[in-house]
C-alpha cells in the first residue's frame, strides 16, 4: 500500500495520476482508493439534520466504518491477490482530522488499529498560500464540514477552511517522523515531485514482483 | 430535550402497573455524583458538569428490559424524576443504515462492529450526555456491554473494543436481566412465534438448526458478560421470576442508589 497524503492543493492527486499510469504502462496491478469517496459517509454527513447532530465523535466514527468496509471487502482481497494499492489519503487523514476536532489522539489511532500502516506514505508539503490558491480555481465554495465549518473557527467559510487546513498541515508536521512520511516538496514542478516519487516506489517497493502474469 | 426515536415494537405486556408508584413519598433531590468515563471520554465534555443518574439494563431479548424499565419510568416520575430514555439502533445518524445493513448481511465484522459504535456514540453525544447535564435520570435500554458481548463471541479483540469504548460514561448502576436460554425461547414464541436472526447468532455458524444455535450462541453471550463482570461493573439480576419480583428488587436498588445509601 502506498499513501498520499497532505492538504487539499497540495497536488496529491496529480502525482497519484502520474504514479498509476506509469505502473499500469509496466504491467503492474495496481488499484486506486480515495479516502473519501463512499457515498456511505456523504449520506450521512449531507443529511440536513445531520450538521448539528454530528459530533467529533460521531464524525470520526461514521468515517471509520466506511473505511473499514472498504479496507476488509475490497483492498485486503486485492493486496492478497497482489495488487498495489495507492490510497489518495489515507487513515492519516483521520488522525489529523479528527484530532483538530478535538478526539484524542490515541482513541482514533486505537480506531484504525485492525488496519495495517502503508508500506509507503508521500507528504506532499507546500505552503498553506500556495495550496489555497491551486484550489480557489476549481472549487471556490468549500463545502461544511470540509472547511471545518463545525469547528466554529470563523463564520466565513473561505477564512474557516483557511484556518482548518493550517491546523491539520500542522497535525501531518506532527505525524511526518512518527510514521516516516516521505515529504515531497509540492512547490517544485510536477516533473520534478514525479522523478523523486518513481524512485521512491522503485527503492521501497519493486513494482516488478505485482506485474500481472503473462499470458 | 432530546430523546432517541421511539423505539417501534411492542410492550404489550406492559399494563398497568402492580407496585405503588411511591406517590406519598417525598422528593429525593438527588445528590451530584461523581461521573467518569471509561477512557478518554468524548472531546470538550468534562464529567463534573454531569448531574442526574444514567441507569443500565442489559439482557437479551425477551429478558423483560423494555417492561421493566417502562415501570421504572412511572416510578421515578412517580417519585418527581425527570427520565429520558435511549436504547441501541434508535439514533437518527445511522439507524436506518444500520437496519438496512442488517438486512443484507454483506458487511465485515469491523465494519458492523464501528457501525454500531457509531449509533452509539450519537445517543451518547446527542441524548445521553445532554440528559445528565440537566439533571435527568437516563434509562439505558442496554449499553456497550451488549456491543462488546456481541462481538467478543465474535472474535474481536478485547482490547481494541475496550479502547473503542473508552468514550463512554460509566453509569451509576447496571443490571443485567439473566434469564435462562430455555425461557427466553418461551418468551420469544410467545412475543412473536419467532426467533431473531442476528439474536440467534446464525451469522456464527453454530448449528444450521435456528433452535440449537440459539440456545448455544445466548450460552456464549451469558459467559461473555461474566468475563465483562471482572473489568466492568454489573449487578446480575435474576430475570427467571416474575415480572414484579424483578421490578421490586430493580427499585430496592436504584433507591438505595438515589438516596446514596449504597453504591449499587
Amino acid at each position: 500500500m502506498i499513501a498520499f497524503e497532505g492538504i487539499d492543493g497540495s497536488g496529491k492527486s496529480t502525482q497519484i495520476h502520474l504514479l498509476k499510469r506509469w505502473l499500469e504502462f509496466r504491467g503492474v496491478k495496481v488499484f486506486h482508493c480515495e479516502w473519501d469517496s463512499s457515498d456511505f459517509v456523504k449520506n450521512a454527513t449531507s443529511k440536513v439534520r445531520s450538521r448539528e447532530l454530528l459530533t467529533p465523535t460521531t464524525f470520526s466514527l461514521l468515517h471509520a466504518t466506511d473505511f473499514a468496509d472498504r479496507y476488509e471487502r475490497q483492498v485486503l482481497p486485492l493486496l492478497r491477490a497482489g495488487y498495489i494499492v495507492l490510497w489518495d489519503r489515507y487513515y492519516y487523514t483521520a488522525f489529523a482530522r479528527d484530532v483538530v476536532r478535538g478526539c484524542p489522539p490515541p482513541w482514533v489511532r486505537g480506531i484504525y488499529d485492525f488496519a495495517a500502516q502503508a508500506d509507503l506514505t508521500f507528504f506532499f508539503k507546500a505552503p498553506l498560500e500556495l495550496c489555497l490558491s491551486r484550489i480557489r480555481s476549481d472549487r471556490l465554495e468549500p463545502k461544511y464540514f470540509e472547511a471545518g465549518m463545525d469547528l466554529r473557527l470563523s463564520p466565513d467559510p473561505r477564512e474557516s477552511f483557511r484556518l482548518f487546513q493550517q491546523r491539520l498541515f500542522e497535525q501531518y508536521l506532527w505525524m511526518s517522523t512518527e510514521y516516516s512520511f516521505r515529504v515531497i516538496d509540492a512547490t517544485k514542478p510536477i516533473e520534478g515531485q514525479h522523478q523523486l516519487v518513481r524512485r521512491l516506489v522503485d527503492e521501497f517497493i519493486d513494482p516488478s514482483q505485482f506485474t500481472y502474469p503473462r499470458r | 430535550m432530546p430523546t432517541s426515536k421511539p423505539k417501534t415494537t411492542r410492550n404489550a405486556h406492559a399494563g398497568p402497573p402492580a407496585l405503588p408508584l411511591g406517590l406519598g413519598e417525598d422528593v429525593v433531590v438527588l445528590k451530584p455524583s461523581i461521573k467518569r468515563f471509561y477512557g478518554h471520554g468524548v472531546p470538550g465534555v468534562q464529567p463534573e458538569e454531569l448531574g442526574g443518574r444514567l441507569i443500565v439494563i442489559e439482557g437479551a431479548d425477551g429478558s423483560g428490559r423494555s417492561t421493566q424499565i417502562a415501570r421504572l419510568v412511572d416510578w421515578l416520575e412517580g417519585t418527581g424524576h425527570a427520565t429520558s430514555q435511549v436504547g441501541l439502533k434508535r439514533s437518527n445518524l445511522v439507524s436506518d443504515e444500520l437496519d438496512e445493513a442488517k438486512h443484507r448481511n454483506t458487511l465485515s465484522r469491523t465494519t458492523i462492529s464501528l457501525f454500531y459504535a457509531t449509533d452509539f456514540a450519537d445517543q451518547l453525544d446527542n441524548v445521553i450526555l445532554p440528559g445528565l447535564r440537566a439533571g435527568y435520570i437516563v434509562l439505558a435500554d442496554r449499553y456497550i456491554y451488549t456491543l462488546m458481548a456481541r462481538d467478543l463471541v465474535r472474535g474481536m479483540d478485547p482490547e481494541w473494543l475496550k479502547q473503542l469504548y473508552g468514550m463512554a460514561l460509566v453509569p451509576d448502576a447496571v443490571f443485567y436481566l439473566h434469564v435462562s436460554p430455555e425461557n427466553l425461547i418461551e418468551r420469544n414464541f410467545a412475543k412473536d412465534f419467532a426467533l431473531d436472526y442476528w439474536e440467534s447468532g446464525m451469522d456464527l455458524g453454530l448449528s444450521r438448526d435456528m433452535f440449537e444455535s440459539f440456545i448455544e450462541y445466548q450460552k456464549r453471550i451469558v459467559e461473555t458478560f461474566r468475563k465483562l463482570r471482572t473489568e466492568y461493573e454489573f449487578t446480575m439480576v435474576d430475570g427467571d421470576r416474575p415480572v414484579d419480583a424483578v421490578q421490586e428488587e430493580l427499585r430496592k436498588r436504584i433507591s438505595a442508589m438515589l438516596k446514596d445509601e449504597t453504591m449499587v
